[in-house]
């Protein structure tokens, strides 16, 4: 564990979390959820888990943001907040 | 204020971020009116749960928990310089003699890798609940035509529910 690259990956993390649910367009909302998965993929490859580092690239940052991405498909792109 | 960062912010930094992920995801849970905006908070609380036990198994200078080499570490330094009969004679008696001492890896130099296989279930289950959910949200947005749950309460209060 590097706590240079730690804090640095933390702090991303937590812009990433604060703008996918801030932002208003829900298309971009999932896309900055998908960079908050890899970020966090890149935390668990740091931390020394890089078994769950290469579950969460492509399970939790692939399928979860195609899975957003198909319901908007299928719903509508604009939210309220 | 320096001595209080110093002991219970920068060895415990990723807990302090869990929390505050934590956090940020109950408040989406709760506070926002979109559906599919709940369900990337309901994703960001399940990775903060996901943090913190990760993090339980870091150590300091830990590496990943991988080996490259089968077996006790101390075979071909400690069998070096015996010859072939000898170490027919007494490679089994030696070996109780061998296993008070250190055998196999230092643990403390890798990371403990048994909250990450069990943080592997948690990532796949979260996965899953998150299709469900986003399934049901479709059903939500073809009965009602919005996913914003104020209009969906206004159209229940209405009496808009064909069941």
């Amino acid at each position: 564990m590097i706590f240079a690259f730690d804090i640095i990956i933390l702090i991303f993390l937590v812009v990433a979390a604060i703008i996918s649910l801030s932002v208003k367009d829900l298309l971009s909302s999932a896309m900055i959820f998908g960079i908050y998965g890899f970020l966090i993929c890149l935390l668990w490859a740091e931390m020394g888990a890089v078994d769950v580092a290469f579950t969460e690239a492509a399970v939790g940052a692939g399928v979860s943001a195609v899975f957003f991405i198909a319901t908007i498909y299928n719903t509508r792109r604009r939210s309220s907040d | 204020m320096s001595e209080f960062i110093q002991t219970n912010v920068q060895p415990y930094f990723n807990f302090w971020i869990y929390v505050v992920l934590m956090m940020i995801g109950l408040w989406a849970l709760i506070a926002k009116n979109n559906l599919i905006k709940k369900l990337i908070g309901m994703s960001i609380f399940q990775t903060a749960i996901i943090l913190f036990y990760v993090s339980l198994g870091v150590k300091d200078g830990s590496t990943i928990p991988i080996l490259d080499h089968h077996g006790p570490e101390h075979h071909e330094t400690a069998d070096a310089g015996h010859d072939d009969v000898h170490e027919k004679e007494h490679g089994k008696k030696a070996e109780p003699h061998h296993a008070d001492d250190h055998v196999g890896p230092n643990p403390d130099t890798i990371a403990n890798p048994l909250p990450h296989v069990l943080m592997l279930t948690a990532i796949v289950v979260g996965v899953s609940t998150l299709g469900v959910a986003l399934a049901i949200g479709q059903m939500i947005f073809k009965e009602f035509g919005t996913l914003e749950e104020n209009e969906i309460l206004e159209q229940i209060k209405a009496g808009n529910v064909d069941d």
